[in-house]
């Protein structure tokens, strides 16, 4: 499988770790009303779809980015692949 | 300043560089030059691109290598480079830099930590493919590329078409070595 980076092109996935659901990035306020059950989704509850999912991967033996790859989980034809940093900002975190 | 009297060894052990010929191919220990990674701080790169400057290197694109006069730099990351110097000014390199940079980058000491290997020859895409995913043919001088070389991280940065330094672990330098020599027999 090939990951074309945003910023260095394609590289194999063998360079890069999985992580899992991209949506760790939105991590819930730990001090907002309801942060117990709120940060219980946000640890335990994964959807599972058999198509398209947004993942993070970490370019671990390259320039060790984190990255959100839109990948079908079906075909693993990858669709999308953004900085995490980016799409973190997007959202409004990590300034 | 008390006297130790130690003796300072190569990052494969030996009181000078090694150096080994195989084929067309020439595998050679580099100790001169030092190595800092600098790293911006956050909204600070503007900052940081002009004090690299006054070291005369422009810092880099991703993926690329930037030759100067003293300083040298290669991109390692988003907002971060490893910065060279010629070890005989440098040696203390973080002193160095850190009048330059001040608190808009954070620097690291770094030249302990690797092993830099230059590999010369020619053809040496037929000798990289057989030790990293990276394609040779598709790359130029210049281009400094971070990758897996027998499951070590390793930077390659391609100086010319006929010469690479191969950047990696000091502490697995022997491995290393190892893997390049095994790898230039095979191939010639």
């Amino acid at each position: 499988m090939i990951i074309n980076h945003p910023l260095l092109g394609p590289r194999d996935a063998q360079e890069f770790v999985y992580l899992g659901d991209a949506r760790l990035i939105e991590r819930p306020d730990g001090l907002a009303e309801g942060a117990a059950q709120a940060l219980h989704d946000h640890v335990f509850l994964r959807d599972n779809p058999a198509g398209e999912h947004r993942e993070l991967w970490f370019h671990e033996q390259g320039d060790r980015s984190w990255l959100v790859v839109t990948r079908n989980t079906l075909t693993h034809e990858i669709t999308r692949v953004e900085l995490a940093r980016d799409v973190a900002r997007a959202k409004g975190r990590s300034k | 300043m008390p006297d130790h009297s130690l003796k300072s060894v190569t990052p494969l052990g030996h009181d000078m560089p090694e150096s080994v010929t195989v084929g067309p191919i020439t595998i050679a220990e580099v100790t001169d030059i030092a190595m800092a990674s600098v790293a911006a701080r956050q909204g600070r790169i503007a900052d940081v691109a002009d004090a690299a400057q006054k070291i005369g290197v422009t810092l880099p694109e991703a993926g690329r290598h930037a030759a100067g006069t003293p300083c040298s730099a290669f991109w390692t990351g988003p907002e971060m480079w490893m910065v060279e110097a010629p070890f005989a000014t440098h040696e203390d390199i973080v002193a160095a830099l850190k009048p330059v940079f001040g608190d808009a980058a954070s620097l690291t000491e770094q030249t302990d930590a690797w092993v830099r290997l230059r590999v010369s020859g020619a053809d040496l895409p037929r000798l990289f493919e057989r030790l990293c995913n990276v394609d040779l043919a598709r790359s130029s001088a210049g281009d400094a590329i971070r990758t897996m070389i027998e499951h070590l991280g390793a930077f390659l940065l391609i100086r010319r078409p006929d010469e690479i330094d191969v950047i990696s672990a000091r502490s697995s330098a022997a491995s290393l070595h190892h893997a390049l020599a095994a790898a230039a027999k095979s191939a010639f």
